[in-house]
Protein backbone atom coordinates (compact mmCIF):
# COMPACT_ATOMS: atom_id res chain seq x y z
CA UNK A 1 0.00 0.00 0.00
CA UNK A 2 2.80 2.41 0.85
CA UNK A 3 4.12 1.77 -2.64
CA UNK A 4 0.72 2.52 -4.21
CA UNK A 5 0.67 5.67 -2.16
CA UNK A 6 3.92 6.80 -3.70
CA UNK A 7 2.72 5.97 -7.20
CA UNK A 8 -0.36 8.12 -6.69
CA UNK A 9 1.65 11.02 -5.32
CA UNK A 10 4.22 10.78 -8.08
CA UNK A 11 1.49 10.63 -10.70
CA UNK A 12 -0.26 13.71 -9.37
CA UNK A 13 2.91 15.66 -8.66
CA UNK A 14 3.04 16.86 -12.27
CA UNK A 15 0.97 20.08 -12.53
CA UNK A 16 -0.26 19.41 -16.10
CA UNK A 17 -1.30 15.90 -15.20
CA UNK A 18 -3.00 17.13 -12.06
CA UNK A 19 -4.85 19.78 -14.10
CA UNK A 20 -6.15 17.10 -16.47
CA UNK A 21 -7.26 14.97 -13.57
CA UNK A 22 -8.95 17.92 -11.86
CA UNK A 23 -10.79 18.73 -15.06
CA UNK A 24 -12.11 15.19 -15.29
CA UNK A 25 -13.17 15.33 -11.62
CA UNK A 26 -14.99 18.61 -12.17
CA UNK A 27 -16.52 18.19 -15.60
CA UNK A 28 -16.96 14.45 -15.95
CA UNK A 29 -16.07 12.17 -18.83
CA UNK A 30 -14.22 13.72 -21.79
CA UNK A 31 -12.37 12.84 -24.96
CA UNK A 32 -8.66 13.47 -25.51
CA UNK A 33 -9.62 16.13 -28.05
CA UNK A 34 -11.78 18.04 -25.58
CA UNK A 35 -9.09 17.84 -22.93
CA UNK A 36 -6.39 19.00 -25.37
CA UNK A 37 -8.44 22.02 -26.40
CA UNK A 38 -8.20 23.40 -22.87
CA UNK A 39 -4.93 21.94 -21.64
CA UNK A 40 -2.57 24.25 -23.52
CA UNK A 41 -0.33 21.32 -24.45
CA UNK A 42 -0.22 19.03 -27.49
CA UNK A 43 -2.54 16.07 -27.95
CA UNK A 44 0.32 13.52 -27.73
CA UNK A 45 1.36 15.11 -24.42
CA UNK A 46 -2.22 14.91 -23.12
CA UNK A 47 -2.44 11.27 -24.25
CA UNK A 48 0.80 10.48 -22.48
CA UNK A 49 -0.45 12.04 -19.24
CA UNK A 50 -3.71 10.10 -19.54
CA UNK A 51 -1.70 6.89 -19.94
CA UNK A 52 0.18 7.58 -16.71
CA UNK A 53 -3.06 8.47 -14.90
CA UNK A 54 -4.63 5.26 -16.16
CA UNK A 55 -1.70 3.16 -14.92
CA UNK A 56 -2.14 4.66 -11.46
CA UNK A 57 -5.82 3.74 -11.57
CA UNK A 58 -6.86 7.38 -11.50
CA UNK A 59 -8.69 7.40 -14.83
CA UNK A 60 -10.60 4.87 -16.87
CA UNK A 61 -11.00 4.88 -20.63
CA UNK A 62 -13.99 3.87 -22.67
CA UNK A 63 -13.84 3.38 -26.43
CA UNK A 64 -16.69 4.51 -28.58
CA UNK A 65 -16.12 4.38 -32.32
CA UNK A 66 -12.89 6.25 -33.00
CA UNK A 67 -13.12 8.22 -29.82
CA UNK A 68 -11.74 7.35 -26.42
CA UNK A 69 -13.54 8.87 -23.47
CA UNK A 70 -11.74 9.30 -20.16
CA UNK A 71 -13.28 9.59 -16.72
CA UNK A 72 -11.81 10.16 -13.24
CA UNK A 73 -11.78 7.30 -10.76
CA UNK A 74 -12.25 9.02 -7.43
CA UNK A 75 -12.07 5.77 -5.52
CA UNK A 76 -8.37 5.55 -6.33
CA UNK A 77 -7.80 8.64 -4.22
CA UNK A 78 -9.32 7.31 -1.04
CA UNK A 79 -6.00 6.37 0.59
CA UNK A 80 -4.64 9.85 0.00
CA UNK A 81 -7.32 11.90 1.58
CA UNK A 82 -5.95 13.57 4.61
CA UNK A 83 -7.23 11.77 7.66
CA UNK A 84 -7.60 15.06 9.48
CA UNK A 85 -10.64 16.03 7.44
CA UNK A 86 -12.21 12.64 8.01
CA UNK A 87 -11.47 12.75 11.74
CA UNK A 88 -12.85 16.28 12.08
CA UNK A 89 -16.13 15.13 10.54
CA UNK A 90 -16.12 12.15 12.88
CA UNK A 91 -15.64 14.28 16.01
CA UNK A 92 -18.23 16.87 14.96
CA UNK A 93 -20.79 14.07 14.71
CA UNK A 94 -19.70 12.59 18.05
CA UNK A 95 -20.03 16.02 19.67
CA UNK A 96 -23.57 16.29 18.29
CA UNK A 97 -24.35 12.97 19.97
CA UNK A 98 -22.68 14.19 23.17
CA UNK A 99 -24.89 17.30 23.19
CA UNK A 100 -27.95 15.10 22.78
CA UNK A 101 -26.83 12.92 25.67
CA UNK A 102 -26.14 15.90 27.97
CA UNK A 103 -29.57 17.22 27.18
CA UNK A 104 -31.16 13.88 28.05
CA UNK A 105 -29.17 13.71 31.30
CA UNK A 106 -31.15 16.79 32.40
CA UNK A 107 -34.41 14.93 32.26
CA UNK B 1 3.77 16.96 22.74
CA UNK B 2 6.91 18.36 21.22
CA UNK B 3 6.75 16.71 17.83
CA UNK B 4 7.36 19.03 14.96
CA UNK B 5 4.44 20.03 12.80
CA UNK B 6 5.91 18.19 9.83
CA UNK B 7 5.41 14.92 11.64
CA UNK B 8 2.20 15.64 13.46
CA UNK B 9 -1.26 16.20 12.13
CA UNK B 10 -3.78 17.51 14.58
CA UNK B 11 -7.52 17.65 14.60
CA UNK B 12 -9.10 20.16 16.95
CA UNK B 13 -12.83 20.32 17.58
CA UNK B 14 -14.22 22.76 20.13
CA UNK B 15 -17.71 23.37 21.34
CA UNK B 16 -19.45 25.50 23.96
CA UNK B 17 -21.86 23.35 25.93
CA UNK B 18 -24.54 24.77 28.27
CA UNK B 19 -23.69 22.26 31.00
CA UNK B 20 -21.33 22.33 33.98
CA UNK B 21 -17.91 20.62 33.71
CA UNK B 22 -18.87 18.02 36.34
CA UNK B 23 -21.74 16.76 34.21
CA UNK B 24 -19.64 16.74 31.06
CA UNK B 25 -16.95 14.83 32.94
CA UNK B 26 -19.45 12.06 33.69
CA UNK B 27 -20.34 11.79 30.01
CA UNK B 28 -16.63 11.52 29.17
CA UNK B 29 -15.70 8.97 31.83
CA UNK B 30 -18.64 6.65 32.60
CA UNK B 31 -18.66 3.65 30.23
CA UNK B 32 -22.44 3.50 29.74
CA UNK B 33 -22.49 7.21 28.93
CA UNK B 34 -19.40 7.06 26.68
CA UNK B 35 -21.17 4.34 24.73
CA UNK B 36 -24.11 6.66 24.10
CA UNK B 37 -22.11 9.33 22.30
CA UNK B 38 -18.85 7.68 21.26
CA UNK B 39 -18.49 3.90 21.17
CA UNK B 40 -18.86 0.71 23.18
CA UNK B 41 -16.00 0.55 25.65
CA UNK B 42 -14.45 -0.80 28.85
CA UNK B 43 -13.08 2.56 29.92
CA UNK B 44 -12.00 3.37 33.47
CA UNK B 45 -10.64 6.79 34.51
CA UNK B 46 -7.35 5.41 35.80
CA UNK B 47 -3.99 6.36 34.33
CA UNK B 48 -2.45 3.31 32.66
CA UNK B 49 -5.78 1.55 32.18
CA UNK B 50 -5.94 -0.14 28.79
CA UNK B 51 -9.27 -0.35 27.04
CA UNK B 52 -10.93 -0.77 23.67
CA UNK B 53 -13.37 1.37 21.79
CA UNK B 54 -15.54 -0.71 19.49
CA UNK B 55 -17.02 1.03 16.51
CA UNK B 56 -20.30 0.16 14.84
CA UNK B 57 -18.33 -0.58 11.68
CA UNK B 58 -16.56 -3.46 13.49
CA UNK B 59 -13.27 -1.68 14.03
CA UNK B 60 -11.58 -1.89 17.42
CA UNK B 61 -9.38 0.90 18.76
CA UNK B 62 -6.63 0.17 21.27
CA UNK B 63 -6.48 2.82 23.95
CA UNK B 64 -4.58 3.58 27.15
CA UNK B 65 -5.44 6.29 29.65
CA UNK B 66 -2.65 8.85 29.85
CA UNK B 67 -4.01 11.66 31.96
CA UNK B 68 -6.97 12.09 34.33
CA UNK B 69 -7.60 15.41 36.02
CA UNK B 70 -11.26 15.33 37.08
CA UNK B 71 -13.48 17.95 35.45
CA UNK B 72 -10.48 19.39 33.59
CA UNK B 73 -8.41 17.06 31.41
CA UNK B 74 -8.74 13.56 30.04
CA UNK B 75 -6.29 12.02 27.63
CA UNK B 76 -5.85 8.61 26.07
CA UNK B 77 -4.13 6.96 23.18
CA UNK B 78 -6.27 6.19 20.15
CA UNK B 79 -4.57 3.54 18.05
CA UNK B 80 -5.91 1.59 15.15
CA UNK B 81 -3.52 -1.14 14.21
CA UNK B 82 -3.81 -2.15 10.60
CA UNK B 83 -1.37 -3.94 8.33
CA UNK B 84 -2.31 -1.56 5.55
CA UNK B 85 -0.33 1.61 6.28
CA UNK B 86 -3.10 3.74 4.80
CA UNK B 87 -5.39 2.77 7.66
CA UNK B 88 -2.90 2.31 10.46
CA UNK B 89 -3.19 5.13 12.96
CA UNK B 90 -1.30 5.99 16.13
CA UNK B 91 -2.70 9.00 17.90
CA UNK B 92 -3.48 10.67 21.21
CA UNK B 93 -6.78 12.28 22.14
CA UNK B 94 -6.92 15.06 24.73
CA UNK B 95 -10.18 16.47 26.08
CA UNK B 96 -9.92 19.80 27.87
CA UNK B 97 -12.83 21.26 29.83
CA UNK B 98 -12.90 24.96 30.63
CA UNK B 99 -15.73 26.49 32.66
CA UNK B 100 -17.44 29.44 31.01
CA UNK B 101 -20.17 31.71 32.36
CA UNK B 102 -22.87 29.70 30.64
CA UNK B 103 -21.40 26.21 30.91
CA UNK B 104 -18.28 24.54 29.60
CA UNK B 105 -16.02 24.85 26.61
CA UNK B 106 -15.01 21.37 25.47
CA UNK B 107 -11.90 21.06 23.35
CA UNK B 108 -10.82 17.83 21.74
CA UNK B 109 -7.41 17.60 20.15
CA UNK B 110 -6.31 14.47 18.37
CA UNK B 111 -2.74 14.40 17.24
CA UNK B 112 -1.32 11.56 15.35
CA UNK B 113 1.19 10.65 12.81
CA UNK B 114 1.66 8.01 10.24
CA UNK B 115 5.09 7.28 8.87
CA UNK B 116 3.82 6.73 5.34
CA UNK B 117 2.04 10.05 5.34
CA UNK B 118 5.07 11.82 6.69
CA UNK B 119 7.02 10.43 3.79
CA UNK B 120 4.38 11.20 1.20
CA UNK B 121 3.78 14.74 2.40
CA UNK B 122 7.45 15.37 3.02
CA UNK B 123 8.11 16.93 -0.34
CA UNK B 124 4.73 18.60 -0.52
CA UNK B 125 4.55 21.97 -2.17
CA UNK B 126 1.81 24.56 -1.77
CA UNK B 127 -0.17 23.00 -4.59
CA UNK B 128 -1.05 19.94 -2.57
CA UNK B 129 -3.02 21.84 0.02
CA UNK B 130 -5.22 23.43 -2.64
CA UNK B 131 -5.59 20.15 -4.40
CA UNK B 132 -6.85 18.42 -1.29
CA UNK B 133 -9.20 21.28 -0.49
CA UNK B 134 -10.80 20.95 -3.92
CA UNK B 135 -10.81 17.21 -3.65
CA UNK B 136 -12.72 17.33 -0.38
CA UNK B 137 -15.39 19.40 -2.10
CA UNK B 138 -15.65 16.95 -4.95
CA UNK B 139 -15.87 13.97 -2.63
CA UNK B 140 -18.41 15.70 -0.41
CA UNK B 141 -20.70 15.92 -3.44
CA UNK B 142 -20.12 12.26 -4.28
CA UNK B 143 -21.34 11.24 -0.80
Amino acid sequence: MARDHNVLFRTLADPSRRAIFERLCRDGEQTVGALTARAGISQPAVSKHLGVLKQAGLVRDRHEGRQTHYSAQLGALAPLINWTSRMTGFWEKRFDALEDLLHRMDQ
Amino acid sequence: MTKTSAETRSVVVERELPHPPEKLWRALTQPHLIEEWLMKNDFSPVVGHRFNLRGEWGGVLDCEVLEVEPNKTLSYTWNFVHEDAAYDLRSVVVFTLTPTGAGTRLRMEQSGFRPDQRQAFGGANAGWQQFFAKLDQVLARVD
